[in-house]
C-alpha cells in the first residue's frame, strides 16, 4: 500500500497526467462532475458525481462510422483514431460495479469494440466511501463501499489518501508513482473501514432487501397490479436512465454533415414512447408498460441472463434526480411488499 | 486495433435487381461491390440494410442460403427506409451487415418430418428462404404444405415463383387463399386460419407459420384446438431493432432479445415470454 498527505495530492495528479489524461471529481456550478484535470483543479469533497463514470466507457454520444455518398456509390469510413490512455480518479464502489454490468453487455461477442477500446485504455482509480448518504443502498446488491476496487483502491483519511493496486494496470501506475508517494501499512485505513462500516447500518435503506428479485420472477412481477399505480405519474422523461450508471440502452442515428453522413450512437431510454415504436405499431404503448420494462430489466431479466446479478448498484442517483420522487426502492419496496425491509 | 469482426460497421452492397411483387412489395437483389454474396446465412436469418442518411433498418434473408450467388430480401412498403429503397434503381449502393438471428432448426429438428408452412401477406418473405432451402435439400425432409394467402391476388408476394416453380413441384402441395372473391381468382377465398383448418392437416406435421400478428394468433389457436402441441410449431417475430446484436435493449422481451435469440421461436418458448409483441 501506498500513500501520500492530501497536500500532496496535486504532485499525484500532476504525475498521473505526465503519461496520460487525467479526471477527476470537482465541483460545478449544478455539484459534482468528473472534470479533465489541470493544475489547479481541485478534487471535490461531493459523496458522488451527477453523472456516473460510465460516460468514459460508454459516452452519451459516439461516432460510430461515416459514409461518403456520390451518385448511387457510397463508401463506408472507419474514422477512429488510435485511443489514448486515461486515468478516471475518485470513482465510488457503486460506480465500479457498474463496469462489471456494462462488461457483461458490451464485451460479450459479439463484442462491442468501441466500449472494448476506451475500458482497455482507462485506469481507474476507486475511493472508498466515508460518508455514504441517506440515499445509498448499495448494500442491497452485496457492494461494500470501504473495499471499491477496480485498478487501484484509494481510502481518504483527514490528511492522507491511501492506494492499493488490485490488478497489473494498477500495480503498474503506482509503480510509477512512487516517487510522489510513500509505503504505507494496510492496517493503516482499517478505521477508515469501520466508521464507514457503522454509518452504512445506520442509513435508511440498509435493511432493503433484493431477495425477492432476480432470476426467474417474471411470472411472479409482470402481471402486477402494482405497476399501474407505481407507474402512474412518471412523465418518461428519462433522466433516471441518463444519470443510471448501469443503463446502456443506445440508439444508432444518421447525421448529414453537409460533407457526408455521420453514423453515430447516443443513449437512449426504455422509458421513451418510441423506443420500440415500428412502422406498424408499438409494443409498449402505455407509460406503464415502458415503467415496467425499465425496472423488471434491472431487477429480474438481466440476473436471468447474467448468473443472478442485478443491474442496479444502489449509486442512489435515481432517488436525488427523478423530478416525480419515483425510484427503484419505490418499486422494490412495493412490489416485493411492505416486509420488503 | 484488433482483428475482430467490427459488428456495428456495415459493408456496403449493391441492388442488382428489383423485382416488383405486389402493389407494395419489391424483391431486391443484392450482392457486394465485386457481384459476390455479402456473406452466408442460415434460413429464417436476418441482415441488417441502411442507407446512409435515412436509417437502418432488420429485414428477413428471403433468399435460400443455397443460393450461392446473391441474396433477395422481399420489402414492404411501410416505413422511411422502405419507402427510399422502393425509389431506388438498380446499382443503387446500400449497406449491409449481418446475418443476426437464430435460424429455423432445418438440419435437426426439422429433419425428416413433414413441414406445414403457413404464411400471410409479406410473411411468406421470411419462410421462402426456408421453403427454397427445404426444395432444394429435399430427400431430407417428409411431405412438404404450403399454404398461403393475401388480401388479393396482386398482393400474393412471389406469385410467378410459387406458380412456376412451387406449385408445379410434384413433391410441395400449395393452397393459395385471397381474402375476398375477385375477378379471375378461382382458387380459395377465405382467411388463411380458417383455411388451415378446412385443409384438416395431420397433427404430427411441424408447422412454420410467419405473418400479421392476428393472422399468427389465430392461426396457432387453430392448429392447437385440432391437436398440434406447441413444440411443432415455429414462428418468427419482428420487433424494432438498433444494434442486431442485443446490446441496444430495444427488442428486449422478457429475458430474449429478438434479434438475438429469435427471430424463429418455438410457439412453447413463446409462451414463456411476458406477453409483449
Amino acid at each position: 500500500m501506498r500513500k501520500c498527505s492530501l497536500q500532496n495530492l496535486e504532485t499525484v495528479f500532476e504525475k498521473i497526467s505526465e503519461s496520460m489524461t487525467l479526471y477527476i471529481p470537482a465541483d460545478t456550478k449544478d455539484g459534482a462532475d468528473f472534470t479533465k484535470w489541470t493544475k489547479g483543479v481541485q478534487m471535490s469533497q461531493a459523496l458522488n458525481t451527477n453523472r456516473s463514470a460510465k460516460d468514459f466507457f460508454f459516452p452519451q454520444t459516439e461516432d460510430l462510422v461515416e459514409f461518403k455518398t456520390e451518385g448511387k456509390n457510397i463508401e463506408v469510413i472507419d474514422t477512429r483514431k488510435e485511443s489514448e490512455d486515461f486515468a478516471v480518479f475518485g470513482v465510488r464502489a457503486c460506480d465500479v460495479k457498474s463496469f462489471d454490468i456494462l462488461d457483461r453487455v458490451f464485451l460479450t461477442e459479439p463484442y462491442d469494440s468501441y466500449y472494448a477500446t476506451r475500458r482497455e485504455h482507462g485506469v481507474i482509480f476507486s475511493l472508498a466511501c466515508t460518508r455514504p448518504a441517506e440515499t445509498c443502498f448499495c448494500g442491497t446488491f452485496g457492494i461494500n463501499p470501504a473495499e471499491p476496487g477496480a485498478d487501484v483502491s484509494m481510502w481518504k483519511t483527514d490528511s492522507e489518501m491511501f492506494f492499493e493496486a488490485n490488478t497489473e494496470k494498477g500495480k503498474e501506475i503506482l509503480k510509477k508513482l512512487e516517487s510522489v508517494t510513500q509505503s504505507a501499512d494496510a492496517s493503516d485505513v482499517d478505521g477508515q473501514k469501520k466508521k464507514t462500516g457503522e454509518i452504512m447500518k445506520k442509513l435508511p435503506l440498509s435493511d432493503l432487501s433484493a431477495e425477492k428479485f432476480g432470476k426467474g420472477m417474471t411470472s411472479k412481477y409482470f402481471d402486477s397490479p402494482k405497476w399501474r399505480e407505481l407507474s402512474a405519474t412518471c412523465i418518461g422523461c428519462g433522466t433516471c436512465t441518463f444519470v443510471c450508471p448501469t443503463c446502456q440502452c443506445y440508439d444508432i442515428k444518421d447525421f448529414n454533415s453537409g460533407k457526408g453522413v455521420i453514423r453515430y450512437r447516443c443513449w437512449d431510454s426504455c422509458m421513451y414512447s418510441d423506443f420500440t415504436k415500428m412502422a406498424h405499431g408499438n409494443s409498449r404503448n402505455s407509460q406503464t408498460e415502458r415503467f415496467r420494462q425499465r425496472f423488471m430489466h434491472k431487477l429480474v431479466y438481466y440476473p436471468d441472463n447474467n448468473d443472478g446479478m442485478f443491474s442496479c448498484v444502489g449509486c442512489g442517483r435515481c432517488l436525488n434526480k427523478c423530478p416525480i420522487s419515483m425510484n427503484i426502492v419505490k418499486v422494490m419496496k412495493t412490489l416485493g411488499g411492505e416486509d420488503n425491509e | 486495433m484488433n482483428n475482430r469482426k467490427e459488428a456495428l460497421i456495415p459493408a456496403v452492397g449493391v441492388i442488382t435487381d428489383i423485382r416488383i411483387d405486389t402493389p407494395d412489395v419489391k424483391t431486391f437483389r443484392v450482392v457486394t461491390p465485386d457481384g459476390k454474396k455479402a456473406f452466408e446465412h442460415k434460413p429464417g436469418q436476418c441482415a441488417m440494410l441502411s442507407i446512409p442518411g435515412v436509417g437502418e433498418a432488420m429485414f428477413s434473408i428471403t433468399s435460400s442460403p443455397t443460393n450461392t450467388e446473391f441474396m433477395e430480401f422481399s420489402i414492404k412498403k411501410c416505413g422511411c427506409v422502405t419507402e427510399w429503397l422502393h425509389q431506388a434503381e438498380v446499382g443503387q449502393q446500400i449497406t449491409i451487415r449481418g446475418p443476426y438471428g437464430n435460424p429455423f432448426p432445418v438440419d435437426d429438428v426439422f429433419a425428416g418430418k413433414d413441414l406445414l408452412f403457413i404464411a400471410g401477406g409479406i410473411g411468406l418473405a421470411p419462410l421462402r428462404s426456408v421453403i427454397n432451402y427445404c426444395r432444394h435439400y429435399k430427400d431430407r425432409y417428409g411431405k412438404i404444405d404450403i399454404v398461403y394467402g393475401s388480401r388479393s391476388k396482386e398482393d400474393l408476394v412471389d406469385y410467378k415463383e410459387i406458380i412456376d416453380e412451387w406449385v408445379v413441384d410434384p413433391d410441395i402441395n400449395v393452397h393459395l387463399t385471397i381474402d375476398r372473391e375477385q375477378e379471375g381468382w378461382d382458387g380459395h377465398v377465405g382467411f388463411v386460419p380458417n383455411y388451415v383448418k378446412e385443409l384438416g392437416f395431420d397433427t404430427g406435421k411441424t408447422a412454420i407459420v410467419c405473418g400479421p400478428p392476428i393472422m399468427i394468433k389465430f392461426t396457432l389457436d387453430g392448429l392447437c384446438s385440432v391437436g398440434f402441441d406447441k413444440k411443432q410449431i415455429y414462428t418468427t417475430m419482428e420487433l424494432r431493432m438498433k444494434c442486431g446484436i442485443g446490446k441496444c435493449g430495444r427488442c428486449n422481451i422478457g429475458s430474449k432479445y429478438v434479434c438475438k435469440d429469435g427471430p424463429v421461436f418455438r410457439c412453447d418458448e413463446l409462451d414463456e415470454l411476458p406477453d409483449e409483441y
